[in-house]
């Protein structure tokens, strides 16, 4: 698609800023994305990224507990953020006339936020019920976002379950929230994003006016995260109470998102090939010809792709009966990639992949939410928001050798295995998705 | 965490103090939708709307497909497997690249209600999208290989469905309000899936896969006007004298008590409870509406700012509209830990009749109506949102107008109109429900509550 227009600019005390006016419907999208993630929590506080990110909604100088929620939603808008590896968001959709407004709410909590002990106390319930709804009180609760990290990583940052511990939520004090805060949490460490219905120079003048005086603080370093590939194929085992049957999740290294931008998009391309539909190679084969599995989804990133920076993980999940082995699936799935990496996928078979994701790209497109966040992530992770407009393109160039060394890339001697059983353990404490305080 | 920092309180403050939160704008309309709403010469109703905001459609079919036998849940889930598997000019993976290669993809589901297609693709690959609709509309083969491995796969399926707790609470639910009448049967049984045959699968098609009754919404960058011709060339094939199946009518729910339902080992409770109300037509549904998004319909409501904000006890409360044919009920939905579960439902029975008895103020009408009316705008901006509210209402025989006037009649309503629905329709005795939990330990709580009695749904 033609780039529509987009202005990026960045105020004195280092907030970056992407506007992407669009008239054809009376509403906004606002959105702040920081750069800290829960693989920035400090060993002892896991879930603390998410938890903060709960706090943020619970009141700042100008406006008390509540007040948030309200005014967000007596202007006709709505409302929520959530946590990634390696960002966290806040957002809010609006009728156009309330763009000031959504403006002046996202700036109040950059600059002053209130973080009460009382409210902290009251949003660890929150989280852990939470944590109940979508991992520990139902089948497949985490998989394999919170499992499959455990095995294919060894350090911490990589490694550990950004839902949290009980424990490690319990233990959260006021002063790690402040610390925390100072930390991550200044504008030069900000990408803010404006979609929709307004002028350039009247959301410059809004932003200037709200967000001009938030002080500066310098942006933290960020460590890297970087980590060997795993040595041999590293497995573990998870047994599941409610699963009623059994699933595998592999989970493989792939190419850095952000810097090898290529090879990511070759390895998205392999995931539909592989995955995507019933024509599509392991769909084929194990869900109709063979039949191993019940579903089978390959995909880049654990939540998604583009959502997180060097290491990211490609993963193939499956759920398949109780007398078809770990093994059986696995041996087919390495089949499969080594046909691919032999032979490079046919013409058509990219076509219908890269087509698929032209039309998705538009579908996110079309939704303003959807659109405001893909901005301002882009801005964030590849300091690039314009970037959004360019991947159906940059997909549809992926060749079919591309796709196929991506293929052989992904090695059985270099991977994670995660079995789930199903079955009665003491019931453990797991931690969860990245959906945040959700409406 | 020893970075040199702020406390919490040096952080909350600043020199200048608080500020005053801006007022609002002025809001301009959304651009009227150029649209045809029409039916075709096979009976099927058209509702084409144009909205090119990107070069994509979105369609709906939704075709009313209730059955009063036994064996129907079962047979109408496989053919919804099914349905675009292969048809006597297409193999499944001829289906599956055709769509592919225009960006496309079609997908069927059913409930006791309803079968619905959903469609979208990229706009110049329409006529292929409708070509691969029209040709398993009125030719599906069913295949025998395929109805057979799409059921042993429903069959592993509804095993995982059956151990999710949301399923669970929702089968307690509908057994308890609806006892056997055919809208309860929203998973079918294993054991129904495993009989089930190819021709069966064909003669329900036959018999109920039908355009009379049954409607068509599409929506993106199309000309309404020449997207009619289109589809009736591409439907021509499809037709029947016969109507499309409807569900029999819901029988109007009556309060009673909450039953507990045990799961045991549950660490989190569901709680559903339930109440008749009137449907969008009614002239009362605008207040009602209001009514309940006060009660617990959005995050600023008096149920989620008392039971998750203060209390701590749910991450998910939320009270909403369910519509079946012309007639709606109330749910009201929390979950919630185990140790908190009898106190949750205390609050969410005292929030209702609070709503009746400390009527919403003017401040509470003024947030919600903006918010509903916020909603539409902000649901009908995109492509799919529009096609998905559309769908909605035209299967009740609403459509556009309905749609464009909503604002204007929540505009309209007093605080008084809302204080009237809260009580008309929100007092405790009105509704019944279902508590799902670990009965061993909310037995006493629950039952010293009164109104709840322990026991699988009859």
């Amino acid at each position: 698609m033609a780039d529509p227009e987009l202005v990026r600019f960045t105020l004195d005390n280092g907030l970056r800023v992407v506007l992407a006016p669009d008239t054809t419907a009376p509403v906004v999208g606002v959105s702040v994305h920081y750069d800290v993630g829960f693989r920035s929590e400090p060993e002892g506080r896991t879930g603390f990224a998410h938890l903060f990110e709960h706090l943020m909604f619970q009141g700042s100088e100008s406006l008390e507990k509540l007040a948030h929620f309200r005014y967000v939603q007596s202007s006709g808008g709505s409302f929520n953020g959530s946590t990634h590896p390696d960002y966290t968001d806040y957002f809010e959709v609006l009728p156009a006339a309330a763009l000031e407004r959504a403006l002046f709410l996202e700036a109040d909590r950059m600059r002053a936020p209130k973080l009460t002990q009382e409210n902290l106390a009251n949003q660890i319930d929150v989280v852990k019920e939470e944590i109940r709804l979508n991992v520990l009180n139902r089948p497949y609760g985490g998989f394999p976002w919170i499992l499959l990290p455990p095995v294919l990583y060894s350090t911490f940052p990589n490694a550990h379950n950004g839902y949290g511990g009980f424990e490690d939520l319990e233990q959260a004090t006021l002063d790690d929230c402040a610390a925390f805060f100072d930390t991550y949490y200044s504008p030069a460490n900000a990408v803010l994003t404006v979609a929709g219905d307004f002028t350039v120079e009247e959301a410059r003048e809004l932003i200037e006016k709200h967000f001009g005086d938030v002080p500066h603080r310098p942006a933290p370093q960020r460590p890297s995260f970087a980590e060997p590939a795993p040595e041999g194929e590293l497995r573990g085992e998870h047994v599941d109470p409610h699963a009623p049957l059994p699933a595998v999740g592999v989970g493989y290294r792939m190419p850095d998102p952000i810097n090898d931008l290529d090879g990511y998009l070759a390895n998205l391309v392999l995931a539909g090939v592989l995955t995507d539909g019933d024509g599509s190679r392991l769909q084929q084969r194990l869900v109709h010809r063979e039949p191993l599995v019940v579903d089978i989804g390959a995909g880049a990133g654990l939540f998604g792709p583009f959502e997180a920076r060097d290491p990211d993980t490609f993963t193939i999940t499956a759920i398949h009966p109780h007398e078809v082995s770990t093994d059986q699936v696995l041996a087919a799935l390495d089949e499969e990639l080594e046909k691919l990496a032999a032979t490079p996928p046919e013409d058509q078979e990219l076509k219908k992949v890269t087509a698929r994701w032209a039309a998705s790209l538009h579908s996110e497109h079309d939704k303003l939410v959807s659109r405001t966040l893909a901005l301002g992530s882009f801005e964030l992770l590849y300091g690039d928001a314009s970037l959004v407009y360019r991947l159906a393109e940059k997909m549809s160039a992926v060749t079919a050798e591309a796709v196929s060394a991506a293929a052989k890339a992904l090695r059985p001697d270099s991977r994670a295995v995660l079995v789930v059983r199903p079955g009665s353990a003491d019931s453990e404490q797991a931690d969860s998705e990245q959906e945040g305080s959700e409406q | 965490m020893s970075a040199p920092h702020r406390t919490a309180e040096e952080i909350g403050r600043t020199a200048a103090g608080p500020r005053p939160v801006p007022s609002l704008g002025t809001q301009r309309a959304a651009a009227d939708l150029s649209h045809v709403d029409t039916t075709l010469s096979n009976g099927l109703r058209v509702l084409a709307v144009r909205k090119p905001t990107v070069p994509l459609v979105e369609l709906r079919v939704w075709i009313p497909f209730a059955g009063e036998d036994k064996l129907h849940p079962a047979t109408a889930e496989v053919l919804a497997e099914t349905l675009l598997t292969g048809t006597a000019r297409r193999d499944r993976i001829e289906i599956d690249a055709d769509l592919a290669l225009i960006g496309g993809d079609l997908a069927s589901g059913v409930d006791p209600e309803r079968l619905v297609v959903t469609g979208t693709s990229l706009a110049d690959g329409l006529p292929t999208m409708l070509d691969v609709l029209a040709d398993a509309l009125t030719g599906a083969s069913y295949a025998d290989a395929e109805v057979e491995r799409e059921r042993e796969r429903l069959i592993e399926r509804i095993a995982v469905s059956r151990t999710q707790p949301r399923t669970i609470a929702r089968e307690a639910l509908q057994k308890h309000r609806y006892g056997d009448h055919p809208a309860v049967r929203e998973v079918p049984q294993a054991e129904d899936v495993a009989v089930v045959t190819p021709e069966q699968v064909r003669a329900l098609h036959r018999a109920s896969v039908l355009p009379r009754g049954s409607v068509l919404v599409i929506v993106g960058d199309i000309d309404p006007e020449t997207v009619i011709g289109d589809l009736e060339k591409a439907f021509g094939g499809w037709a029947s004298d016969r109507s499309a199946v409807r569900l029999p009518p819901l029988p109007d729910l009556v309060g009673g008590n909450v039953l507990l339902v045990p799961r045991a080992g549950a660490v989190q409770s569901q709680i559903r409870l339930s109440a008749q109300t009137v449907s969008r037509t009614d002239p009362r549904y605008p207040a009602l509406q209001l009514a309940n998004l006060v009660y617990g319909g959005y995050f600023s409501s008096r149920l989620v700012e008392n039971i998750r904000e203060d209390k701590g006890y749910t991450y998910s409360a939320h009270s909403g509209f369910e519509f079946t044919d012309k007639t709606a009920v109330v749910n009201v939905d929390a979950d919630t830990a185990t140790d908190a579960t009898a106190a949750a439902l205390m609050e969410t029975r005292y929030e209702l009749a609070r709503l009746g008895l400390v009527p919403p103020t003017a401040e509470e009408v003024e947030s919600v109506r903006q918010y509903a009316i916020g909603s539409l705008v902000t649901a009908a901006s995109s492509q799919g949102g529009l096609a998905a509210q559309l769908s909605a209402l035209a299967a009740t025989g609403l459509g556009v107008e309905w749609l464009a006037g909503h604002p204007e009649r929540l505009a309209a309503v007093t605080a008084e109109d809302v204080a009237n629905a809260a009580l008309e329709f929100f007092a405790p005795k009105r509704f019944t429900g279902v508590v799902v939990g670990d009965a061993d330990v909310l037995a006493p709580k629950l039952t010293a509550l009164g109104d709840v009695t322990v026991g699988e749904p009859a």
